[in-house]
């Protein structure tokens, strides 16, 4: 009897800009090796699974690890556009840096057949449509997740 | 080295050399080689890495100044 898969499942849970990386650079490596991978979108990780994710934004404020062009206190982090400017800055750095857009990594996970699972419950709690969501995905709770997660290799919180 | 196609990964960062390899090896035939080269240092640990878990052997790779090659057969 073939062995089975590698597998591992993943709960995302941030819906900024530097946490939408690990779950989509983790999950579509996996599946490039081999695994079969879920993962579950829950609170401000399903921002990640809307059609658009324009406005997915990284802020400097109580970021102090953040790197800046130039020492910034916290006051002058909390003036408005701040937020808009670093994520500009940091969407730059990553092209510049050959880093992939997370709209590819995104696209490129589904590709690899990563299955995506769209919280439920938060779809209700922030009054999202279903239709706000890109195509391919499933909805479903904490018990179809723990379905798969229960028989997994690697399961992580991010 | 002889080789039946050649990736270009340079100039892209982890994990895209490794998502193109990937993508690169489904298209081809048992026993061809792949030819990958990429400017990522950290290619190197994960292009041994990839081979090993994926069961495609790294037959050859070498350092170039700043570019990294690597020769990977399909298994």
């Amino acid at each position: 009897m073939e062995e089975r898969a590698k597998r591992m499942a993943i709960i995302a849970t941030k819906g900024t800009l530097d946490m939408a990386y690990p779950p989509f650079i983790l999950a579509s490596t996996a599946a490039a090796l081999g695994y079969e991978v879920q993962i579950f979108f829950t609170f401000y990780g399903l921002q990640l699974l809307k059609k658009s994710l324009k406005h997915i934004k990284i802020s400097p404020l109580a970021n102090p690890a953040m790197p800046m062009p130039v020492p910034m206190p916290t006051l002058i982090k909390s003036v408005p556009g701040m937020e808009r400017m670093a994520t500009q800055m940091m969407k730059t750095k990553i092209k510049k840096k050959g880093v992939a857009s997370l709209e590819d990594l995104r696209s490129m996970c589904q590709e690899a057949g990563v299955k995506f699972i769209a919280c439920e419950m938060t779809v209700h709690l922030f009054d999202f449509k279903r239709s706000d969501f890109i195509e391919g995905i499933d909805f479903g709770g904490a018990a179809t997740f723990l379905d798969f997660a229960g028989d997994t290799d690697i399961c992580l919180f991010i | 080295m002889q080789f039946d196609k050649e990736l270009d990964a340079r100039g892209l960062n982890c994990p895209l050399p490794i998502l193109k390899t990937k993508s690169a090896l489904n298209g081809m035939q048992s026993g061809q080689v792949l030819k990958v080269t990429s400017t990522d240092a950290g290619s190197v640990k994960d292009m041994e890495a990839f081979a090993k878990q994926t069961g495609n052997p790294l037959v050859e790779s070498s350092t170039d100044s700043k570019e990294y090659v690597f020769y990977l057969r399909k298994k």
